[in-house]
């Protein structure tokens, strides 16, 4: 496993080139540049920004001379944040995306799991039925709806929290756009789960399980939810990729400092070198996360082997 | 008689049907097992036969409570279990086990096979030590005819008749009285059938396990077990002693299913005369009146159709439930 995981690795490289190579022909495509602002600046003033920035030169010369820089971990300078790297607003943007992000596939995981399997044990009953009818609706309404919904509701009609900003990072602070980000997830995983779990209940094994004579909750934890899980960690991966972009949605609501907030910003003010930075680092953490998922699926089912 | 082990009187398994529309249709029942009644003592075996869908399955595991039974007692060792609660019901699960059908199918594919045979000790004996456990399943797997060093394998990597002998040490780990074999080889080749039933004749005479040996193979059948229970849409047809049976079976349904098993001499097989039954086995939502059997028989008259026939005695250990078994002769 030691080997394919290696491998694995290794074939990110190719992967990344495309990914970077695409990103960064596609941005310059787009019209506008980082330095257009209302009022036209003299052409003598535009013209030496261009040279600082190497914009002058041709497009193929720019790239690569950004590839030589990203191979030695140079991300370059931001065009529109004066004064910081990119890798300076990606790390101090990080732990706070990451927070929110780990949070929410947390919280999403543990009820989502928990929701599915009490509604699978209890099948066709209320609380079954319930509890499909609420996840079914977490998953129709789109996070952009239902994040300003809970920001209006908890923010100015009960005033309990803060409708939007991130003042210390707290608990307040986090409530609501983890909330946010979380509730389709738990409501996708709740369906996942309730569906393999009543599958995996009336499997031969299960009854060997109760005739060996464990008592039920053995049954249900030992046996039947490890089986029922690997749909959920084969779906882990698609999450985090959701979990990113959704958070790109949600940091720019609720005012969180996180990359996502870089990102839109940085394509808005055509900040070309933050966006691609974000871009690189976004690809690289989902396949890394995508390997260790087929890794963990390989840990919950010995039947898969990676050669 | 004291060396009665199980005792099962008029057990019976309904199942509900839902019928008609969403609301307020009236519920129809699948009468899986219909009333069996027998007695099984320590140390014999006894055969239980019948088509595919006549209960046999599900009377084998009603009797361990894996279904609920409907109606009707399951005495062990004089003690009713009938009334005890799942809990309760688990202690027993130490002097009771099973084995499955589908071999592969009924073992967790994300076990190794060691902790597989393992579980039901560390479920019902949770003081044991952990190396007595471990040593407990070697010696049940080399029991068992698997090798003690395949101990941290996963199911999938071995062959058919291996996976029903995991199932076997499985359920002899706890050192049951009574093991339930549910089809156990039906699923297997020839050849590996003949180890598993031979290797379950072997466990009987050194540990004196009692066998509930459900098949629908009458030559397995007539191989392991003393005594033979046929079932017939979930009743009780014919009950004997091995030899009686197969010389001086009673019910016409014994007979059209004895006569059909092949014999393997060319000479007798194409001289025997093979009972054909006509028809198909009827749904067991909607019975036959009177015997089960009428609609398939041939000897059905009147009475048959108006009465359900009783189990009663032809001679020593043999029980038919036929009106007209005198006058087949």
């Amino acid at each position: 496993m030691g080997s394919y995981a290696l491998r694995r690795l290794i074939g990110v490289v190719p992967t990344l080139l495309v990914i970077i190579t695409v990103a960064f022909f596609m941005i310059r495509v787009a019209p506008g540049g980082p330095f257009d602002i209302e009022r036209t600046l003299p052409p003598e003033i535009e013209a030496n920004i261009k040279a600082a920035y190497d914009l002058d030169k041709p497009l193929v010369v720019q790239y690569i001379k950004y590839l030589g820089g990203v191979l030695t971990g140079d991300f370059g300078p931001s065009y529109k944040y004066k004064d910081f790297t990119v890798a300076e607003l990606i790390g101090a943007g990080f732990p706070v995306s990451l927070k929110l992000g780990a949070s929410a596939m947390l919280i999403a995981l543990v009820l989502g799991v928990t929701l599915g399997t009490v509604a699978a044990l209890r099948q066709n009953s209320a609380l079954d039925y319930a509890v499909m009818t609420v996840a079914m609706t977490g998953i129709a309404l789109p996070n952009f709806v239902i994040a300003p919904l809970l920001a209006l509701v908890f923010g100015i009609y009960l005033s309990l929290l803060p409708v939007a900003g991130w003042s210390d990072g707290g608990m307040a602070d986090m409530v609501l756009p983890v909330t946010a980000m979380a509730l389709p997830y738990i409501a996708y995983i709740a369906r996942l789960t309730r569906g393999s779990m009543i599958e995996v209940l009336r499997s031969n094994f299960i009854r060997t399980a109760r005739a060996k004579g464990l008592p039920e909750h053995r049954v249900v934890t030992k046996h039947a939810l490890r089986a029922a899980l690997l749909p959920v960690v084969s779906f882990l991966g698609p999450a985090t990729a959701g979990i990113i972009t959704g958070s790109v949605v949600i940091e720019q609501i609720f005012q969180v400092p996180g990359i996502g907030r870089y990102f839109v910003q940085g394509a808005l003010n055509r900040d070309y070198t933050l966006v691609m930075g974000v871009v690189i680092f976004y690809a690289t953490l989902i396949m890394v996360l995508n390997l260790v998922v087929d890794l963990l699926y390989a840990v919950l089912d010995p039947r898969v082997r990676y050669k | 008689m004291s060396d009665v082990l199980l005792d099962v009187a008029d057990l019976k398994v309904h199942f509900p049907i839902p019928t008609g529309g969403l609301i307020g249709g009236r519920t129809r029942w699948l009468k899986a097992v219909d009333g069996v009644s027998f007695s099984v003592k320590r140390g014999e075996t006894l055969g239980i036969v019948g088509e595919s869908g006549c209960g046999k399955s599900t009377l084998g595991r009603a009797i361990l409570r894996l279904i609920a039974p409907s109606a009707g007692r399951v005495l062990w060792l004089g003690q009713d279990l009938s009334g005890l609660s799942q809990e309760e019901m688990r202690r027993h699960r130490r002097e009771m086990q099973i084995i499955f059908q589908d071999p592969l199918a009924s073992l967790d594919p994300r076990m190794t096979v060691g902790d597989i045979i393992a579980e039901p000790l560390t479920a019902l004996e949770p003081d044991l030590p952990k190396a007595e456990i471990k040593e407990r399943v070697r010696s049940m797997m080399s029991k068992v005819g698997l090798l003690p060093e395949m101990i941290n394998r996963y199911p999938h990597e071995f062959s058919g008749g291996q996976y029903q002998r995991i199932g076997v040490a499985r359920a002899m780990i706890v050192r049951p009285a009574l093991i339930v074999c549910d089809e156990p080889v039906s699923a297997l080749d020839v050849s590996i059938q003949a180890q598993i039933v031979n290797l379950l004749m072997d466990l009987q005479a050194e540990f004196g396990l009692t066998l509930l040996f459900i098949s629908h193979d009458l030559s397995v059948v007539r191989h392991i077990s003393h005594r033979i229970l046929v079932l017939y849409l979930g009743r009780v047809m014919e009950l004997a002693d091995r030899d009686s049976l197969y010389r001086e079976a009673r019910h016409p349904y014994t007979r059209a299913l004895i006569s059909a098993v092949p014999v393997p001499d060319p000479l007798i097989e194409r001289s025997k005369r093979i009972e054909f039954l006509s028809g198909d086995l009827p749904s067991p939502i909607d019975p036959p009146s009177g015997c089960v059997f009428r609609t398939r028989c041939p000897h059905a008259n009147d009475l048959c159709a108006a009465k359900v026939p009783d189990l009663e005695p032809v001679g020593t250990d043999h029980q038919v439930a036929c009106h007209r078994w005198r006058e087949i002769g």
